[in-house]
């Protein structure tokens, strides 16, 4: 029943599993994005942004995601197509995919905004303040001394992120987007060995959680090269 | 690293928390609020509030037990990866890194389909005292949030029983106290003390999984609000009550677990 071919559903659990780690690169990428910006915000913004990223991050991190999911699925979708109609153009079809990534990465951001915020805040303050007694201007500074700086500290919790990410493409199957969970149960559904299928989906989710953690020790001696080594990294 | 923030915030006073541009902050949301409550839909909201109000029981029964059990299964697991031989320490770490290494849906799916559709294989479960309880979907959605929950306070629980300085259980057993006794009296109370602060963090992601059980037909608050969205067709405004409903019950776990680490004396040594 495993089987790559046809007769088999080995396939269409691959299929799912690439369209999972595609939604979890984008959603990961996007959440960066957000999360380098949000902290930037959090930390040096004015008064009003501070408090909108407050209250971005506090909300997104309270309410699950499952909710948060169908939430800017449809309004998402909606909000675009009504803005693209109000302009005089013809609506357009936002694929699961687009849509999937996009709702992900929202979600990511806020985690990502308060790991990378905790990051910089762990740089010794002697590195900025010899940056500044140079002359950097602030754009120079954050590429070559803060963001080079904050990566040691910030690699534990991304990479926790990563994982999450992994995983929280799952849930994107309670909207009906074809990633491995729900290739699984479509599987599950048509033979009725629901318990073989789940077991393999799960396997392959592990792989990719272990493959994932070798890649994540490789980065993690990388970016930490020519500091003292830790006795246990974090969660 | 993060706590210095919110700490300047809640130690300023309140005329210097109220800035004028929070004031005009405030004016927007209430006025955000306030044309939510006027303009969009809430006549189907008498119709549901008994439902409503059952889903929300239901949401908190299921986050407290899954809890307390996960909790009770976390200490063992933690204690046998940070101090338990190889043959105890590596099931644990296994269980945790399968359980931790998978998503949490898929286990749902896997213990209510898969579970579900070999149990009427077997006749001795059909005519087994246990069978009513097992045609139901909630022991299958406690058994997993259990499990879930467990394996990553687990992992909390073990670095916690490892950070127990040394010369603290050498001091007990000098005092001649019995393992047990000095389990009970000594190590599990600074690991617990030790694991607080991620304890509340763990809770309100464990809340935030509660409604995953709606997709094996347990009515949480979850699924009340996909049912008023079926039935009536309105999409917005159940999906913005479920969001404010979850954050009220986020604000009311994260204040508790503040009031009880409050309680307990911060030094650790």
């Amino acid at each position: 029943m495993l089987a790559i071919s046809p007769p088999g559903w080995g396939g269409n659990l691959l299929r799912g599993l690439a369209n999972s780690v595609q939604i979890a690169l984008g959603a990961f990428g996007l959440g960066l994005a957000i999360g380098v910006a949000g902290a930037w915000g959090k930390l040096y913004g004015s008064p009003i942004v501070r408090d909108l990223m407050e209250i971005y991050t506090t909300v997104v991190r309270a309410v699950p995601e499952l909710v948060l999911i169908l939430l800017l699925y449809y309004a998402g979708t909606d909000l675009i197509n009504r803005a693209l109609d109000s302009f005089g153009y013809a609506p357009i079809d936002i694929s699961g995919l687009v849509a999937g990534i996009g709702v992900l990465g929202i979600v990511q951001g806020a985690y990502a905004t308060e790991v990378i915020r905790g990051a910089i805040l762990a740089i010794p303050q002697g590195q900025i303040e010899a940056a500044r007694a140079y002359g950097m201007p602030p754009g120079k500074m954050l590429r070559r001394i803060t963001l080079p700086a904050m990566l040691p500290f910030a690699i534990p919790g991304l990479a926790n992120l990563w994982l999450i990410a992994t995983k929280d493409t799952a849930l994107l199957a309670v909207v009906g987007f074809n990633e491995l969970t729900q290739e699984t149960r479509q599987a599950g559904a048509t033979t009725k060995a629901y318990f073989t299928f789940f077991v393999a989906a799960g396997v392959l989710y592990l792989l990719l959680t272990l493959f994932s953690n070798v890649i994540i020790g490789r980065i993690e001696r990388w970016a930490r090269r020519g500091m003292p080594p830790i006795a246990e990294s974090g969660r | 690293m993060s706590a210095a923030a919110p700490a300047s915030t809640t130690s300023t006073s309140r005329s210097e928390w109220l800035q004028p541009h929070r004031i005009v902050l405030i004016g927007i949301g209430a006025a955000l609020v306030f044309s939510a409550a006027v303009f969009m839909r809430w006549d189907w909201l008498p119709n549901y509030y008994d439902l409503a109000l059952l889903g929300i029981w239901r949401t908190i029964w299921i986050l407290a037990v899954t809890v307390v059990l996960g909790f009770m299964l976390a200490v063992p697991l933690g204690l046998a990866q940070a101090a338990g031989p190889f043959w105890l320490a590596w099931p644990a770490k296994a269980f945790c890194t399968v359980i931790r290494g998978t998503p949490l849906l898929l286990q749902l799916w896997l213990l209510y389909y898969g579970l579900g559709s070999l149990f009427p294989q077997f006749p001795w479960i059909r005519q087994s005292e246990l069978w009513p309880i097992l045609r139901q979907a909630w022991p299958y959605a406690v058994v997993a949030l259990t499990l879930s929950y467990a394996a990553y306070e687990g992992e909390v629980m073990r670095g916690a029983f490892a950070g127990v300085p040394r010369g603290q259980l050498e001091a007990a057993r000098a005092f001649g106290m019995s393992p047990w006794k000095r389990f009970r009296r000594i190590w599990l109370p600074q690991a617990i003390h030790r694991a607080l602060p991620t304890l509340a963090g763990e809770t309100v992601l464990q809340l935030k999984a509660t409604p995953l059980v709606a997709t094996i037909t347990v009515i949480d608050i979850y699924a009340v609000a996909s049912r008023v969205r079926q039935d009536t067709f309105i999409v917005y405004e159940p999906l913005l009550l479920l969001a404010l409903i979850y954050l009220i019950i986020t604000g009311i776990l994260v204040f508790a677990f503040r009031k009880l680490e409050a309680k307990i004396p911060a030094r650790l040594g």
